[in-house]
């Protein structure tokens, strides 16, 4: 895997934002990749920057508030930060599609379905009008909303959360494109939707081997669907590992407390659940040293001084970024 | 006249066929919105009247007739005639053709361009916004009236320079007014997902913006129209509107409230009647037209 070409590799990224309370690192420093037709997830608690590297990668980081400071987003091995925005635009929709998390408000309430499909189709892919319709009831077929005909001429106000965020999907693969970056697209369904929409991203990921970028704060999501996984903690990469081995020897700490604070349905006990102690950290005061520190528990003097940075732990593919993570190897308890 | 700018049309996608399904859409109109049909009414016949107003009048609008000055209404001129003897009835008939040009056109234009410039605004946001609204705020410091008439002084009267000069005033202010929605509508996650699709500005802008605050648009350009009306009536007064003998609403009412108020009542209330009547069928058709073309209120 590591030695097949990068479809997307994103090098040292740095976004920040200016707010009152000062310069907010969103991401600091980050780097992952992902490789073709391969599911990668970035996983991550609310604000810990998952979201904000999507759009970095999109380049919707709006100015004059937010920036990209640093850092490359190699595309096909074409840098995305050094684009025209002309051209960006040829990227945005025909090479990369997105699914957003909220399908109630992604969606254009006054412009019809078969407009919305359509209309990416018309510019990006230079169909005329009747090729837009005959692909877009395709595609409608294709993430299982029947009838396409009818529906085309329906507005989204007419569509269920669980039917919206299906059409969301059928615009995002409407051009074909090589990677689908989904942000949080099951976390304003309900869970029985939540599995539907997942198992149909990752069929039509499959059928088309196109990639797919995750963003969730789901772990259950992770296990199942992804290949790789990128836990972020406070703009960092905090560990990274193939899912199954993330899921079997966390290496950081952080990732620990995470997995232990998901109720399991296949460890019938009456075992508590061990939840994070604190807060997640306030972006504008990081401590200098390692950001998950104050609410560690296998901290040590070098924790407060010193950030670790993202190491080989066990091989090439793991990778976390914690001083103490030889003492985790063992599956050890706090 | 529905004011049908192209505006409309992007909001409510014509989805009739046939001239079938466009009269049962009119029936279902109006039965569930009848004030709303009401203004309708007043308004095409306000339409018609102006369409036909030279077969339909009884006389010539501009022709003086000396030996009937001021004459109270009769069954020769039903509504009476002004100081020049020329037929009231004739002058109204042809005075709606002043009214809808000037109103339509200047609500229009108005309201046009202060969307646009509106949308543009909140989507660009920063200093763009910045410069736009304190330009806005320029205009904002002159009175309407101040405004119109320095327009006219510039480009001239006439016609078509009074609807410029009636629109001038209304585009910062349909701008503030519709940058306010837009500001919100460009929180909305669908204009990310259009720039996520690699739309361009204009596209986005003008195809998914726009169409998401019409509604104000809507209610802005019809209570325009009123006030068109009525402006365009005060341009006239000082000279520098509609110039005589146009025969115009606002120009009748004006020579006649002045010097006949109270020997010849006639030659004020009909025309004050026509301009009372012409805005309010404006804003019962708006208002209806607004909850009508929002699919969201509408039930299929």
């Amino acid at each position: 895997m590591a030695n097949m070409a990068k479809l997307l590799e994103v090098r040292g990224l740095r976004t920040s934002f200016a707010t009152a309370a000062g310069l907010v690192r969103a991401v600091d420093g980050v780097s992952w990749d992902v490789h073709p037709g391969e599911t990668v997830a970035l996983v991550g608690e609310s604000g810990c920057g998952k979201s904000v590297s999507a759009l970095s990668v999109m380049r919707l980081i709006d100015p004059p508030a937010g920036r990209i400071e640093d850092g490359a987003i190699l595309y096909k091995g074409q840098d995305l930060l050094s684009l025209s925005e002309q051209e960006m635009r040829q990227v945005r929709g025909r090479e990369i599609g997105m699914v957003f998390q909220e399908p109630m408000t992604s969606l254009n309430p006054v412009v019809t379905i078969g407009r919305q499909l359509t209309e990416g189709l018309e510019l990006h892919v230079k169909m005329d009008s009747a090729a837009a319709r005959t692909r877009a009831i395709e595609l409608l077929g294709m993430v299982g909303i029947p009838d396409g005909e009818r529906r085309l001429s329906q507005y989204p106000h007419q569509f269920s959360g669980g039917m919206r965020q299906r059409m969301m999907i059928a615009m995002a693969l409407a051009c074909r494109p090589s990677l689908i970056l989904a942000d949080e697209p099951t976390t304003a369904l309900d869970v029985t939707i939540q599995a539907q929409i997942l198992e149909l991203l990752r069929d039509l990921s499959r059928r088309f081997g196109v990639a797919m970028l995750i963003i969730t704060h789901n772990l259950g999501v992770v296990a199942r669907y992804a290949d790789r996984v990128n836990v972020m903690y406070a703009g960092r990469i905090i560990e990274r590992a193939a899912a199954a081995a993330l899921y079997a020897r966390p290496r950081h700490p952080y990732t620990l407390g995470l997995l232990r604070s998901v109720p399991r349905l296949d460890q019938p006990t009456r075992e508590r659940l061990l939840p994070i102690e604190g807060q997640p950290p306030d972006l504008t005061r990081l401590p200098p040293g390692c950001a998950f520190a104050p609410r560690c528990a296998f901290r040590v003097a070098r924790c407060d001084a010193e950030a670790p940075s993202l190491n080989e732990v066990d091989g090439a593919e793991h990778l976390a970024a914690c001083w103490e993570s030889s003492r985790l190897a063992g599956g050890a308890r706090a | 006249m529905p004011p049908s700018s192209p505006l409309n049309e992007t909001a409510a996608p014509p989805d009739r066929k046939s001239a079938g399904t466009v009269f049962a859409t009119l029936v279902d109109f109006a039965r569930r919105r009848p004030l709303g049909a009401v203004g309708g009414a007043i308004i095409v016949v306000m339409v018609m009247l102006a369409a036909s107003a030279n077969l339909i009048a009884p006389y010539d609008p501009l022709a003086t007739d000396y030996a009937a000055m001021l004459a109270a209404p009769s069954e020769a001129h039903w509504l009476g005639t002004d100081a020049f003897g020329r037929d009231m009835l004739s002058r109204m008939i042809h005075g709606s053709r002043t009214a809808l040009m000037v109103g339509l056109g200047a609500s229009l234009l108005g309201a046009s361009l202060g969307s646009l410039i509106g949308v543009a605004s909140a989507y660009f946001g920063g200093r763009v916004d910045l410069l736009v609204q304190r330009v806005m705020d320029v205009f904002f410091a002159f009175p309407v009236i101040i405004l119109a008439l320095a327009v006219v002084s510039i480009i001239g009267t006439g016609v078509g320079n009074v609807v410029l000069a009636i629109a001038t005033p209304m585009v910062p202010r349909c701008a503030r007014v519709v940058r306010a929605s837009a500001l919100s509508v460009r929180e909305m996650p669908y204009v990310d997902a259009a720039r996520a699709a690699g739309f361009g500005h204009p596209r986005i802008i003008l195809r998914h913006m726009l169409p998401n605050v019409m509604a104000p648009v809507l209610i802005m350009a019809t209570a325009f129209l009123g006030e068109a009306i009525l402006l365009e009536a005060s341009l006239s007064f000082l000279g520098l509107g509609v110039t005589e003998p146009t025969a115009a609403w606002g120009l009748m009412l004006r020579g006649a409230a002045v010097e006949f108020a109270e020997t010849a009542p006639w030659m004020a209330i009909f025309p004050g009647l026509a301009i009372s009547l012409a805005v309010f069928g404006f804003n019962l058709l708006g208002d209806s037209l607004r909850d009508a073309l929002d699919p969201r209120l509408r039930t299929q």
